[in-house]
């Protein structure tokens, strides 16, 4: 029998006409997430065509990118940072409304991040093809789905047929061996991964995460994981199947239920790349050699070890990120001055991201140069993280508590720090003026971020041993 | 669209690495609902400074440049988001061809769905075209070549059915949706795995 990669397996499942000549593939998708951003233009291309959404019933929205992450005011007016973004908002949902499309608007209480709420109420689920008009989307490859980031054109070709035009990505199979040091996360896998693949090793690739170390992260750990993906040019990141993936899934809201699931479950686990099957590329990693890291520069492969140097590289890029940063190379990256922590976004802002925070701070008040936003990724981890008590946490050590959203990651909502800033963020990309114009941001995992809000500076958590001590 | 077989112009170097979506369009311009107009937005921060003023050090805002279409960007152009504003925004500020030794996934198919040619050449064919920023150039679609000022020609490959779609000026909605019949016929047949 032909050993296939679980690639291969998703991608046949899919093929509803295969590329020939010098036509790429016609792929059909199961489920199409859009938000506010990227799916106006694309409905407006329906429009102009006259036609409808093909399969209303496979398409899901949410509000995220721009909406406020400030509380609304007691009139419920909430604090937009403009028009345009409530007119975006808007115009999703009277799309939606139009189109029959279920969206989780403000009334839901299951609104949240696109890669956040969907996996959450289980309709992301193994052997699947998603898309979404949105990088990150690579996020939903933890739990074996193909998942994607797609322009608002595909978006539209999506909407009208479910399908894509699609070239086959050749496959990169990163092996992680190993254990994990306690105290090292998922975030700082996904950090020190992308030093060693760089921001263009994955380009042309799906990336399958795979080896023990892989086996033992939660599914949030995976999905952090393969978020990040797409730092490496790879616009997808997959993860096989397993107990962990059926256990996280069962009873989710639009999962099956019963014996359906079991049946389904049991294909699921037949996903899993065959042994003996090949991939283009292999790179290996040894977990136990993964330290808490950070970035220094203006793209996410400028990786340090929290206790390391600012590397001294040649070059006008690594030039301009370091004018860029302030940095200079041989200094320290540890105790540098922070202005802003952000804890958020679609990389770390689930329960056990908002909980690894809050350990750090529990008892503690941030230092009081830094402001701290926290904003968790849905509706839901906003009521599991309130029942827990994380948010008097949060409160109590000086930092703000706000509404669902992808806030601070992009600061398409107004949620921006000022020219010149340092900000320490759980986020996913630390380009120029990703969090405003001027703003100057290092990517780090949700404790070393709440360390550093305790230090005013970048920070180690305490090591377990520490606190334990 | 408006069919695209040959481009000229002279060329304009960026040759920093890794130019990701939001230096082509910061996410603050992201906050509209239409494809127009997103052209003073393309490389905001690098183009305009503080003030609204153009930075005179950018490379696009020096007069020599003035009109230039084809742009020889550094490694890796367009890492980042999946924006599809970023080449909207090219487009509408006159880039009509972005040539670099790796171009981003999503942005390269976001590019050509749009008429912005996303040419990848080797190295050592990137530091030449470098070393003569400024020369003419034409890109020749049809022949699948960049034409040089010395008479010298490069050969270049484009994904073949974007290029037909280029050349035809018809987008690929079109051909999807005359194929509805199998892809009812994949629905019908297929075994839902959930």
């Amino acid at each position: 029998m032909e050993a296939l990669t679980l690639f291969e397996k998703l991608w046949r499942r899919h093929e509803v006409i295969p590329a020939e000549g010098g036509r790429p593939a016609v792929l059909y998708v199961d489920l199409h997430l859009i938000h506010e951003v990227t799916s106006p233009q694309a409905f407006a291309m329906l429009d102009a065509r006259g036609i409808p959404v093909a399969r209303p019933e496979r398409t899901l929205a949410t509000i995220d990118h721009s909406t406020p992450t400030g509380a609304p005011d007691l009139d419920g007016e909430r604090p937009w940072a403009n028009p345009a973004t409530r007119a975006q908002v808007e115009t999703l949902l009277a799309n939606c409304r139009r189109h029959g499309i279920a969206v989780h608007g403000w009334d839901s209480p299951h609104r949240g991040i696109v890669h956040v709420m969907a996996p959450e109420l289980g309709h992301t689920l193994p052997g699947m093809t998603i898309v979404c008009g949105d990088s990150h989307t690579s996020t939903h490859g933890a739990f074996g789905a193909l998942a994607f980031g797609i322009g608002s054109t595909e978006v539209a070709h999506v909407l009208a047929t479910q399908c894509l035009l699609k070239r086959k990505p050749r496959t990169l199979a990163v092996h992680v061996e190993g254990r994990l040091a306690p105290g090292v996360t998922a975030k700082d896998l996904a950090l020190h991964v992308i030093g060693v693949v760089g921001v263009d090793g994955g380009t042309g690739h799906v990336i399958e995460f795979r080896g023990s170390a892989i086996r033992a992260l939660s599914m949030e750990g995976r999905m952090t994981l393969c978020n990040l993906s797409i730092e490496m040019g790879a616009p997808a990141g997959l993860v096989a199947p397993d107990a962990t993936t059926i256990e996280w899934l069962r009873g989710r809201p639009a999962a099956p239920v019963g014996e359906d699931f079991e049946t389904a479950a049991r294909d699921w686990l037949s996903l899993a790349s065959d042994p003996g099957c090949r991939y283009d590329r292999e790179v290996h990693i040894d977990a136990g050699a993964v330290r808490p890291s950070v970035t220094w520069g203006t793209d996410p492969g400028k990786v340090v070890p929290i206790d390391g140097r600012i590397p001294v590289e040649a070059g006008a890029t690594a030039a301009k990120a370091l004018a860029y940063m302030g940095f200079a190379p041989g200094a320290a990256i540890a105790g540098q001055p922070v202005d802003v922590v952000f804890i958020g976004s679609c990389t770390n802002a689930r329960l056990p991201d908002l909980r690894d925070a809050a350990a750090v701070l529990r008892g503690h008040r941030i230092h009081p140069r830094v402001r701290m936003l926290v904003v968790p990724g849905s509706e839901a981890v906003k009521r599991a993280a309130e029942a827990e008590g994380l948010d008097a946490v949060f409160r109590a050590a000086g930092a703000e508590w706000r509404e669902p959203g992808c806030s601070m990651c992009i600061g398409m909502n107004g949620d921006i720090a000022r020219p010149g800033e340092l900000v320490v963020s759980t986020s996913n990309r630390n380009f120029e003026g990703r969090q405003g114009p001027g703003v100057r941001t290092v990517l780090a995992s949700p404790a070393t971020a709440a360390a550093s809000a305790l230090a005013g500076a970048i920070a180690a958590a305490p090591s377990p041993a520490e606190e334990a001590a | 669209m408006e069919p695209i077989r040959r481009i000229e112009s002279r060329s304009v170097a960026l040759p920093i690495a890794n130019i990701d979506t939001d230096q082509i369009i910061p996410a603050r311009f992201l906050t509209t609902t239409t494809r127009e107009g997103l052209g003073r937005h393309a490389f905001h921060d690098w183009r305009w400074l503080p003030d609204g003023s153009p930075n005179p050090e950018f490379a696009l805002n020096r007069p020599e440049h003035a009109g230039a279409s084809i742009l020889v960007a550094g490694h890796n152009f367009g890492c980042g988001s999946s924006r599809e504003h970023a080449p909207w925004a090219l487009v509408d500020a006159g880039i009509r061809c972005v040539i670099s030794t790796a171009i981003a996934d999503i942005f390269r198919n976001n590019a050509l769905k749009n008429g912005l040619v996303a040419i990848v050449v080797s190295a050592r064919v990137h530091a030449s075209l470098l070393e003569r920023a400024g020369e003419r150039l034409a890109i020749d679609l049809t022949h699948e070549r960049i034409e040089r000022e010395d008479g010298s020609a490069i050969p270049f490959a484009i994904d073949p059915f974007a290029r037909d779609c280029l050349l035809a000026g018809v987008d690929e909605l079109g051909w999807l949706i005359a194929r509805r019949p199998q892809i009812e016929a994949f629905e019908e047949r297929r075994a839902w795995n959930a």
